[in-house]
């Protein structure tokens, strides 16, 4: 079977991902939580954090491209993208986005834009990460259950 | 699932971010806990039984509905009311104040976890909210209980001792609690440790 080629693939991966700085512990803590019951919880996690994220990343490009921009806002925002990193485990995004808060409390905007830049792009790293990774997980899943059909 | 003979606890999470709701449910609920999630300080008070004009109302239909919360875990930065005000709500009211109220936050902040710890929050904790974090609930819910009891066992026993003379007597006494707080789960859960 090709099973437990694919369970050490899905293994290294999220060695990497965490060893890389993409992910702390978090992420590991979120698998400890995911049982019988509740097969899926990571990745429905994750999808959430995405879906919040996302509109998140779309806002703070907007009220940075505002004239006279609004910093109590920004800070706000970026106080939530920071609190939604920490419940995943989004290592990377969260120190930029704490970056970023920072130049918002400054109100210098030209470091929010830069620091912005990186938000995103970490983000957008991250996002294609994890759905590579998910897919993988997703082959290896109903084949360790179920009996072994191609997927 | 038939029979209730298990006391499982019940936790009120209030948060008002999705994701933290999410996540404090499965913690919760890993750690055999009943759980129900808000996402405001004020839903978290209508179902405790609080509106905001009746600050002393046991006689409210959510206990006659089953519904007793043996701790709440709240966020602390909510828009509109925080967790501190939430806390402050509770241990206001006397048919709550004895429930114990676990303050979360993603920011350590010495004067806030003071602040919340001084107005009667048993435990800060800092987020992400761990597995490990769930085993120091315990504690505190049965300190709840064991005082919740106590009160009862008091009102059981001037009430026996009254039954023998007054009826009138005992209802001067049953001015603030009301005699759904003598449920037969409550005494039987005592033995269950």
């Amino acid at each position: 079977m090709e099973h437990s080629s694919l369970q050490r693939q899905v293994a290294y991966g999220k060695k990497s991902l965490v060893d890389q700085g993409y992910l702390d512990e978090q992420f590991y803590e979120l698998e400890e939580l995911e049982d019988e019951a509740s097969p899926n919880f990571v990745e429905e996690v994750v999808t959430l954090f995405f879906c919040d994220s996302s509109r998140l990343v779309a806002n703070i490009e907007q009220a940075l491209e505002k004239c006279p921009q609004d910093f109590r806002r920004l800070g706000s925002l970026a106080h939530q993208l920071k609190d939604s990193t920490t419940s995943i485990g989004a290592l990377r995004v969260k120190n930029e986005c704490t970056r970023f808060r920072e130049y918002c409390d400054e109100e210098n905007l030209q470091g929010c834009q830069g620091s912005f830049q990186k938000v995103k792009r970490e983000h957008a790293i991250l996002k294609q990460k994890l759905e590579a990774y998910f897919q993988l997980l997703r082959q290896t899943g109903p084949a360790a259950r179920a009996t072994c059909s191609g997927d | 699932m038939a029979v209730a003979t298990e006391t499982q606890f019940h936790v009120l999470a209030v948060d008002d971010s999705l994701l933290d709701r999410m996540l404090i449910e499965r913690l919760l609920k890993t750690s055999s806990y009943q759980v129900t999630t808000v996402d405001s300080g004020s839903k978290a008070l209508q179902i405790l039984g609080l509106q905001d004009d009746q600050t002393n109302s046991p006689f409210v239909s959510s206990d006659q509905h089953d519904v007793e919360v043996n701790l709440i875990i709240t966020d602390y930065c909510m828009p509109e009311m925080t967790g501190y005000d939430l806390l402050k709500k509770i241990k206001e009211s006397s048919s709550l104040k004895d429930i114990p109220v676990v303050i979360m936050s993603s920011e350590n902040v010495p004067s806030r976890i003071n602040r919340c710890l001084e107005e009667g929050a048993e435990e800060f904790f800092l987020k992400p909210v761990q597995l490990s974090d769930m085993n120091r609930l315990k504690p505190h819910i049965l300190k709840g209980k064991y005082k919740e009891q106590h009160q009862q066992q008091v009102l059981q026993d001037d009430s026996i001792t009254s039954s023998n003379k007054n009826s009138n007597k005992r209802k001067a006494m049953d001015d603030e609690i009301s005699p759904e707080m003598t449920r037969p789960r409550l005494t039987s859960s005592l033995t269950v440790l």
